[in-house]
């Protein structure tokens, strides 16, 4: 154990846990919105990510931007930002979407047991990890560099940069807008009496599947984000990378309360706060093993994670 | 006739819980269900709004065959449940609640006076308007399952059990204000295990036992019913 290296780095852990939390956070959301309707680990929602990273990065090569072009000036690279950003949410949320209407709905329609649900979840994972493998030939590619790497401001050892600011600027208000439109609109009100009740929700005349079809939307436009930080921040993508980062944006789901987007946030954030203090006292070899004993260790305690409640019953 | 229900037969699995059910409801009526427990009363409210789909028979609504209409276009149709075990959102407020009964509406203007209408009716709900449904008590929730059914200004107002697990006093206030509904002109299709109240209430009313109606007539017609007496109003 480091603690002498977890205290002398200590701002800078926070800084980049932070960072990566609120990526996790992202993902998380889309596992806990289809979760709190359907009752359903959308296993395939790490691929909806996956999707978004290379929508990012195609997107910057229509701006001529690739991982050995020069740093554009900071106006192009916000720019070019933005333009992924929607780029990769609408991707993104497309094929959330697709998967919806191509794999889920029809079992539904069949009356299917949830294991059937489940079971198709893992193929539907499997299947588009493996054609973005092909189609991608199984090669890492490289992310150009937007932002610049000096951090903005550096405060007694809390050095910032600008790609780190953005992230969680950027994410927060994704979070906020998505809490007011679950909250505040009719179509979040539908969703909620979903959650909470689908028979009687029928009974005001939700139309479900719209609602079903919504929170896979919903979802996919946050990994779609998600996907363009993921991407600057490690500056390469890969067909896989959905696999390892959805299951850690899952955990952060559990942890935070499956079912409870608020719960959703704050487990993200932990989660990556504990991987980058634990990776600090333990060495980085040991950064996924302590995330996920603490996810166990905390839902011996809380089996229904920290929130618990369901989207449902979420108070506003 | 606003609802007629033709020969239904509907099954949960292999059990058939209706042995092919006919009943009508006329405009302007208030029709009265009763029957035992298990006799299949909720699972006809069921069939009427589209929660579980008939094996057979036809159910026609307003002159349209909607047998085959799914539940949530039902209720743009003119149908609303106050379900069994009342169904009130537990993470909604009262007023998200009411809100939640006019989802199919867009008329803003026409939905606050609605609003105002309910809040009326039922003073209770505006006082607890910010509190969540779930931790109201059994009798504040059954008459915000009652006022969310009558935001979506239905023509045909289905209740199911408006009475289970009240106290008298509320049984009786309850009912006082299905006739008011009633007089306000909407029709009503009520389903209850208090026979007496249901049926002094009730225009027309039918009996059910084990998935069949067994006897239908006039409300109090059927209260003076010996064999109704025997069975549903413990007298002798």
């Amino acid at each position: 154990m480091n603690i002498g290296e977890l205290l002398r780095s200590f701002p800078e852990l926070t800084v980049t846990g932070v960072t990566q939390g609120a990526i996790y956070a992202l993902v998380a959301l889309g596992y806990t919105l289809v979760y709190g309707v359907l009752r359903l680990i959308n296993f395939a929602h790490s691929e909806v990510f996956m999707v978004g990273t290379f929508a990012a990065l195609f997107t910057w090569g229509l701006f001529g931007l690739d991982s050995n072009t020069e740093r554009p000036s900071i106006g192009v690279a916000l720019l070019a930002i933005l333009a992924a950003i929607v780029v990769a949410a609408v991707t993104s949320a497309a094929v959330a979407l697709l998967i919806e209407v191509t794999a889920y709905r029809p079992l539904r329609h069949r009356n299917a047991p949830p294991l059937a649900f489940l079971i198709t979840a893992i193929g539907a994972s499997f299947v588009l990890m493996e054609v973005a493998g092909s189609l991608t030939v199984r090669r890492p590619f490289g992310v150009p560099a937007l932002l610049p790497s000096k951090p903005l401001f550096d405060i007694g050892g809390w050095a910032v940069t600008p790609t780190q600011v953005t992230t969680v600027v950027v994410a927060i208000a994704m979070l906020v807008g998505l809490d007011y439109f679950v909250q505040k609109t009719r179509a979040g009100r539908g969703i909620r009496a979903v959650a909470q009740d689908p028979n009687t929700a029928a009974l005001m005349g939700v139309n479900k599947s719209r609602v079903i079809a919504l929170v896979f939307i919903l979802g996919g436009l946050m990994a779609g984000v998600a996907a363009v930080f993921n991407d600057i921040k490690t500056g390469s993508t890969k067909f896989n990378v959905g696999f390892l980062l959805g299951l850690k944006a899952f955990s952060a789901a559990v942890l935070g309360g499956i079912g409870n987007l608020r719960g959703a946030a704050l487990g993200g954030l932990l989660l990556g706060l504990i991987e980058n203090y634990a990776s600090a006292l333990f060495g980085s070899n040991w950064r996924d093993f302590v995330a996920f004993v603490a996810l166990i260790a905390l839902l011996m305690f809380r089996p229904t994670g920290l929130l618990g409640e369901s989207l449902g019953r979420a108070r506003a | 006739m606003l609802l007629e229900i033709d020969n239904i037969t509907l099954l949960y699995g292999r059990i058939q819980a209706l042995h092919g059910v006919s009943l009508n409801v006329g405009q302007g009526e208030v029709v009265a269900l009763i029957g035992a427990n298990g006799a299949g009363k909720t699972t006809i409210m069921r069939a009427i709004s589209g929660i579980r789909p008939v094996a057979s028979g036809k159910i026609t609504f307003n002159g349209e065959d909607i047998t085959k209409v799914r539940a949530d276009l039902r209720v743009i149709r003119g149908i609303s449940q106050s379900p069994e075990g009342r169904g009130v959102f537990p993470g909604m407020t009262v007023q998200e609640n009411l809100d939640m009964g006019a989802y199919t509406r867009r008329d803003t203007k026409e939905i606050a006076a609605d609003l105002e209408r309910v809040y009326g009716l039922f003073p209770r709900l505006k006082e607890r308007r910010k509190q969540a449904g779930g931790t109201m008590s059994g009798g504040e929730q059954q008459m915000l399952a009652v006022g969310r059914a009558l935001m979506s200004r239905p023509k045909l107002l289905l209740l199911d059990e408006p009475s289970m697990g009240l106290a008298p006093l509320l049984i009786q206030q309850i009912f006082e204000i299905i006739t008011e509904i009633s007089k306000q002109g909407t029709t009503i299709l009520v389903v209850e295990q208090n026979a007496q109240q249901a049926l002094s209430r009730a225009d027309r009313a039918y009996v059910m036992e084990t998935g069949r109606i067994v006897k239908e007539g006039n409300g109090p017609a059927l209260l003076d019913d010996p064999a109704v007496r025997e069975a549903y109003l413990g007298a002798a």
